[in-house]
């Protein structure tokens, strides 16, 4: 196949892919747009195989074989709560393989001018970053990792420290002889390893869907590198659209944390200094329950209301509570009642983690409702039902200047006249800041596991 | 291809990449990030160059697996998302079913 005719149908691809994102841009063309991508890469595999005669390699089609049964079979066994640990790890997937393609055009092929090696060092630096960082954060959101941030001493000077060793490496390759050009493939290697394990074990909670976003960037970033390093313009084309599309979720977070990109990168928690373990929350003993009048007082508010927002959060996720929610949601309108649902952005753990949870639940998705469109409805609901969220409607972003969440935008949950929450206990949440909200008139707290809180509630109605 | 062009190359699909994504809503963002883990898996391309290329057993294996992992990544990817999409759109369908449901 000669370059001309291989430049242009991968022209053709890439606008195919990108028209499949446009098509993603609304649910009822989303599953179209989706298969577009899904033909317009197939198409690109097959034209890769035919030209680089991969067809004719048992090697490599055993190695296709095993991808596809190995995809399926994730993809077939994954449940909606465990999306964003797949998420991760596939991120980890491709980044990883630009690794291994850096690899072995370092080691192998060896490169034909300055861009080609500096393309494949990059690839592979970057590379072994998301694939370390990925499966850091794939493992924490398992939880076969401890899901605390976990902050060494000197974290920061340790984490520039690994860049600086990556940079010598980078001068080292360049200019040095072929014995330390060698070392220096293996310094990359390690610093690419250290940096993203460094990077992502700092993170936890509610930093996790900046992280991820920004893994998801980073993948395609190298992805778009090694295709550098081959000369592939398709390859180039197509991580440069997930790049784009990492980044722009990622200052979709940023935004929606009131927090800088560039603190982030540099590694700044959003944890309060002094503020107590984040994760003991999740995992300590529940408080004994509340005395039954705060559940029989909610159960009266529920069935006077006529206008009710939920709004969810990441302790719906870990209860598992969408299905009573939807359940209690139907009770609601069979009695009359309007039923709208309030999205924070970085609720849950990755960007639209509360959407599917809630659709897989058979929730309607025109009663999703994002932020903006949701705030000013608080004022006039009669009651807002909040499910294991805590930072998102905390009025200390607005009110204490000195917390670490201040400047935050969140869900004015603080302007509805009633308020039912239903977490699984009182303390702070995972930016460690005190919830006035709690105290306030008007609200009734509830703790304890939202899914069976939510039973007890529906019970009573 | 020179250098220059592929590097236009990433700056054009990049901010095209980024106009056009920029119209997902947050409640497709899910979906999105599985359909871009797997349009990730098109490093399976430079894997599939690299390792034709490559010389010693050691990088055929090396590329190999890379073509393993990324080839999870496409059918993984683009079956989970599919998979999402439908359950989202799902609601519409079944809200329309259920009349129907009523009167059988």
């Amino acid at each position: 196949m000669d370059a001309t005719a291989y430049n242009s149908i991968a022209g053709i691809l890439t606008l195919a892919v990108l028209y499949g994102l446009h098509l993603m841009s609304s649910v009822k063309t989303a599953v179209r747009g989706n298969l577009v991508c899904a033909l317009a890469m197939s198409a690109g595999i097959m034209m890769t195989m035919y030209k680089d005669h991969a067809f004719a390699s048992p090697v490599l089609c055993t190695a296709i074989a095993v991808g596809m049964v190995f995809g399926l079979f994730l993809s077939n066994t994954v449940k909606m709560i465990q999306m964003p640990q797949l998420v991760a790890f596939l991120h980890g997937l491709g980044g990883g393989t630009a690794a291994f393609v850096g690899l072995v055009i370092l080691l192998d092929i060896g490169v034909a001018n300055a861009f080609e090696r500096v393309s494949a060092c990059l690839a592979l630096a970057a590379g072994m970053i998301t694939i370390a960082g990925s499966f850091v954060a794939a493992g924490k959101l398992h939880q076969l990792l401890p899901q605390k941030p976990l902050i060494l001493p000197g974290h920061g000077i340790l984490a520039n420290a690994i860049l600086a060793v990556m940079g010598a490496a980078f001068v080292m390759h360049a200019f040095a002889l072929d014995t330390l050009a060698l070392f220096a493939v293996f310094l990359l290697f390690t610093a690419g390893l250290a940096f993203g394990i460094v990077f992502t074990m700092r993170v936890g909670g509610a930093d996790m869907p900046i992280t991820i976003s920004l893994l998801n960037s980073l993948g395609g970033t190298s992805s778009a590198i090694a295709g550098f390093a081959v000369g592939d313009p398709l390859l180039i084309a197509i991580g440069g659209i997930i790049g784009s599309s990492g980044f722009m979720l990622t200052r979709i977070m940023c935004r929606a944390m009131n927090r800088k990109l560039v603190s982030i990168l540099l590694g700044e928690s959003s944890v309060a200094l002094g503020a107590q373990d984040p994760a003991a929350s999740v995992s300590s003993a529940p408080i004994a329950p509340k005395p039954a009048d705060g559940e029989n007082k909610a159960a009266s508010w529920l069935t006077c209301a006529g206008k009710v927002i939920i709004v969810p959060g990441y302790g719906m996720a870990l209860a598992q509570a969408q299905h009573r929610i939807k359940q209690l949601a139907d009770m609601l309108k069979g009695r009359g009642a309007s039923v709208s649902y309030a999205i924070h952005p970085v609720a849950g753990r990755m960007p639209g983690h509360m959407n599917v949870l809630l659709a897989e639940a058979s929730v309607e998705y025109e009663q999703l409702l994002e932020m903006d469109a949701a705030n000013p409805l608080f004022a006039e609901a009669d009651l807002v039902l909040v499910v294991g969220a805590n930072d998102v409607v905390n009025p200390a972003a607005m009110e204490a200047k000195d917390t670490p969440i201040y400047g935050m935008p969140i869900l004015r949950v603080d302007e509805a006249k009633r308020v039912i929450i239903c977490n699984y206990d009182d303390k702070p949440g995972y930016a460690g800041v005190e919830n006035s909200l709690y105290r306030r008139d008007g609200v009734i707290l509830i703790q304890g596991d939202a899914a069976s809180v939510l039973e007890r509630l529906i019970a009573m109605l | 291809m020179s250098p220059f062009i592929l590097i236009c190359v990433f700056v054009v699909a990049f901010l095209l990449g980024y106009r056009i994504i920029s119209n997902v809503p947050s409640l497709l963002h899910t979906p999105l990030m599985s359909g871009m883990n797997a349009l990730s898996g098109v490093i399976v391309l430079g894997a599939l160059t690299a390792t034709t290329l490559a010389g010693s057993p050691l990088s055929v294996l090396l590329g190999a697996v890379g073509v393993a992992l990324a080839i999870t990544n496409v059918f993984g990817g683009f079956d989970v998302t599919h998979k999402m999409l439908r359950m989202i759109e799902g609601k519409n369908r079944q809200k329309r079913a259920r009349p129907e449901l009523l009167d059988a």
